[in-house]
């Protein structure tokens, strides 16, 4: 529920002018645990926090450095895979084996981010579709990944942290909580140093940048990198404390695809744009098709229903980003200007 | 973050309307986690449509189960992991669950902690992980009448018996043709076991995802004229399977297809190539057994039945929903015997999953004789000794061509129980011995 992470203008340091964030926050960590149903945390908020870092990785490359992905799934499988061979085979402490997870998916993810010194665009899109196809082939086809289970499909291992087992909803939901916080607010540092910067500067003109004595290369790669490690991240997430199995079939095209629309409908180049994306993509399938349920339950075709939903949604997107091609991030801007005008 | 906010309460609203549906006197409950969406509808709509047909056969014609009515309603999960746990999630606050019936193995794995903890039965009929066949070590998981290990057995103790025997399985040779995934992979181990144990040879060729185009395999089957091709495929994968082998002029006859391969919708779509293709099945297809004739009776024809083209109606996947039905119900049933007639709790339902004993005469009371053999569930075995059968496509439906088949369920065991202990020395689970099994919470 870190929606406001990011409501921070960066003229103001004024603790103050921080106060949505840090009530939010306080909410998230404090009030959610204490009063939330088992529901509201396992159904909607693991998943939401899992997609939304994705966004929060991917909006880094997309968003911020205008380099078009469509392999965010084969880096969430990297990291979900790497961090259940990690404790598998090397058994070290969570906090280690989410770092190594992350190392493992950014190496992967500069492998893959190689072609982007020669290709932009479409052609790019395409390249990084290879990572998304490569990957899933190449945990299905070596059994070792997946610890020789005969089916490919693993069970995730028990987290501990400190000797405390973290199994438990509230614990799993806490720790992906101070994740995607902490890697949050490293990217909002990232995005407002020098590196970001120069990131934005390849974006909107890599001639100019390059003339300016931006170090173009570095800089792709710094931003694949540290993307591919995020969402790294993010598939740990997935796969440890919301889903708590490890399947490759989990991390297909789809996903790739419904990370990309998170950060273009939340807004690209924001880091809340991802959360709200997040939030539509997650929740809002959800309370439709609960609200359906409740409507219409037993009385038509729970298929139809589904079809029904996603006409729905669909038609949402599309009104929403005719509304503001920016995002829901564009849009909340606005709603808060307004807001502060009539006060 | 008003937005979120407002989210936060309708869930929280929506929450505690569906904890609200008080639990009223004397029901069964059946989360059904269904996908009529998507890749796999076919076999969703066929399976949760014959599953709901038997329910409402046993809610009219009997008035529930000794009077304990059957309710139930649908989550619909496109095959999708996440969306089957947010629809178990979901289900799992209403009261009085019986069983789950996800039909995915996706979804049963990442439901078998929550139904461990739930003290609710996970039902994984024809399918599943194959070693939560041990109870001992996975209480409430129950991959009832065929794991894939089974299969693989069933299928290569068919084609000896059409050779006259498993020592005429010497010198043979069989090609398996898998689907390129985690499921079509499986059985690799099992294939060459049995291959070294009978002394025929085995060669295993992948199919890439989805499975459109096979000139290259079917030319190196070609290249090694096997006795038999096992067909190991899914969707797409099947009909052009049996196309390309009548291209490559390989005997269509000598083509076994495997539990995922034996459907309806496997083997229309190839037209004239897939006569005299073979599958394997636990249940016969058709509707001419007493049980299917009520259903068409009770319910079609009072306008209550699922399925909206009735020519479904005893197809392989809505006989398999059917069965998956019976033993459903017939658990509650022998739970009810021991617990009393009312609203049972999950963990005696799973007692009652664990004595599920239907020799063939009671089968044959259920108006199911020929559509299923037998099955005899134990703490120990989950799957239940189901036994198969085959059945042959003359071009418009499946005739069953073979006995009821056994599987080596003594060969398989071991490496079940070995797997399965490395799963609770992992997990740091206990052993169960037979006097756990009888500890029911109520």
């Amino acid at each position: 529920m870190s929606t406001a992470l990011t409501d921070t203008p960066l003229q103001s340091p004024n603790i103050l002018r921080h106060w949505p964030l840090i009530a939010l926050l306080l909410a998230a960590f404090i009030a959610v645990p204490a009063f939330a149903p088992v529901y509201v945390m396992e159904a909607i908020l693991l998943p939401f926090l899992a997609l939304a870092l994705a966004g929060v990785g991917l909006n880094l490359l997309t968003g911020y450095g205008g380099q078009v992905s469509l392999g965010s799934a084969a880096f969430m499988a990297v990291g979900a895979f790497a961090a259940y061979n990690i404790q598998l085979r090397l058994a070290l402490p969570l906090p280690v084996t989410i770092l190594l997870s992350a190392l493992t998916a950014a190496a992967v993810g500069l492998i893959f981010g190689l072609p982007s010194l020669r290709l932009r665009g479409f052609y790019l899109a395409v390249s990084t579709l290879a990572a998304q196809f490569f990957v899933q082939w190449a945990l299905t086809k070596f059994g070792w990944f997946s610890n020789y289970s005969p089916s490919g499909v693993i069970s995730s291992p028990s987290l501990t942290l400190l000797g405390y087992n973290l199994d438990g909803t509230t614990a799993r939901y806490l720790l992906a909580l101070s994740l995607v916080t902490l890697i949050t607010l490293g990217v909002w540092a990232f995005t407002n140093g020098p590196l970001g910067n120069d990131l934005i500067a390849i974006r909107d003109n890599e001639t100019a940048a390059q003339i300016i004595g931006v170090p173009v290369l570095k800089t792709k790669l710094v931003a694949f990198a540290i993307s591919s490690a995020i969402i790294g991240v993010a598939g740990f997430l997935w796969a440890f404390t919301y889903l708590r199995t490890v399947e490759p079939a989990g991390f297909d095209h789809d996903r790739s695809f419904d990370v990309l629309f998170i950060i273009i409908i939340g807004g690209l180049a924001t880091l809340r744009g991802a959360f709200l994306g997040a939030g539509l993509i997650v929740v809002f399938p959800l309370l439709l098709s609960r609200l359906s349920a409740l409507a219409f339950g037993g009385m038509i075709d729970s298929g139809v229903l589904e079809l029904v939903q996603r006409i729905i949604l669909g038609t949402l997107i599309i009104a929403f980003l005719v509304a503001e091609p920016n995002g829901l991030a564009a849009i909340l801007d606005r709603a808060k200007r307004r807001f502060a005008r009539s006060i | 973050m008003s937005f979120l906010k407002r989210i936060t309460t309708a869930a929280l609203t929506v929450a505690t309307l569906a904890a609200g549906h008080a639990a009223q006197a004397d029901e069964q409950y059946f989360p059904l986690q269904s996908y009529r969406v998507g890749p796999y509808a076919a076999g969703g709509t066929g399976f949760f449509g014959g599953f709901i047909d038997y329910m409402t056969l046993i809610n009219t014609r009997d008035g529930g189960v000794n009077g304990v009515k059957l309710v139930w309603d649908e989550c619909e999960t496109e095959y999708a992991v996440e969306k089957g746990v947010e629809c178990y999630q979901r289900q799992k606050s209403h009261a009085d669950i019986a069983a789950w019936n996800p039909l995915s193995v996706g979804i049963a794995y990442a439901m078998i902690d929550g139904v461990t903890a739930d003290k609710a039965p996970l039902i994984t009929v024809n399918h599943g992980r194959t070693d939560t066949t041990d109870g001992r070590v996975f209480p409430y998981v129950f991959p009832l009448l065929l794991n894939p290990y089974s299969e693989t057995s069933g299928i290569v103790n068919y084609i000896a018996s059409k050779e006259g025997g498993l020592e005429s399985l010497k010198g043979k040779k069989i090609v398996v043709l898998y689907h390129g995934s985690p499921y079509g992979k499986e059985t690799i181990p099992i294939y060459d076991l049995l291959a070294e144990k009978y002394g025929f040879t085995v060669v295993q060729i992948e199919v890439p995802h989805p499975g459109n185009e096979q000139g290259a395999q079917w030319l190196q089957i070609r290249r090694e004229a096997p006795d038999y091709v096992v067909l190991r495929g899914w969707g797409v994968m099947n009909p052009v399977a049996l196309t390309t082998a009548q291209r490559n002029g390989f005997p269509v006859d000598h083509i076994i297809g495997n539990v995922w391969s034996n459907s309806e919708e496997d083997a229309l779509p190839a037209g004239d190539a897939a006569i005299g293709y073979t599958a394997i099945t636990t249940q016969a297809s058709g509707n001419q057994y007493p049980v299917l004739q009520e259903i068409i009776k009770t319910v079609y024809d009072a306008g209550q039945g699922n399925l909206s083209d009735k020519s479904r109606i005893g197809s392989v996947y809505h006989n398999l929903g059917i069965v998956n039905g019976i033993l459903n119900v017939e658990a509650i049933r022998i739970a009810q015997a021991k617990f009393g007639n009312r609203t049972l709790t999950g963990d005696e339902v799973r007692w009652g999953f664990e004595h599920l004993q239907l020799t063939p005469a009671r089968v044959k009371e259920l108006g199911a004789e020929n559509l299923f053999h037998s099955i005899n569930v134990t703490f120990d075995n989950h799957e239940g000794e189901g036994y198969v059968t085959f059945q042959q496509w003359d071009g418009k439906k499946w005739n069953v061509v073979s006995d009821w088949i056994a599987p080596d369920w003594a060969l398989l065991r071991p490496i079940i129980t070995k797997s399965s202990e490395a799963y609770a020395a992992e997990k740091g689970l206990p052993i169960r011995t037979s006097e756990d099994a009888d500890k029911v919470t109520q």
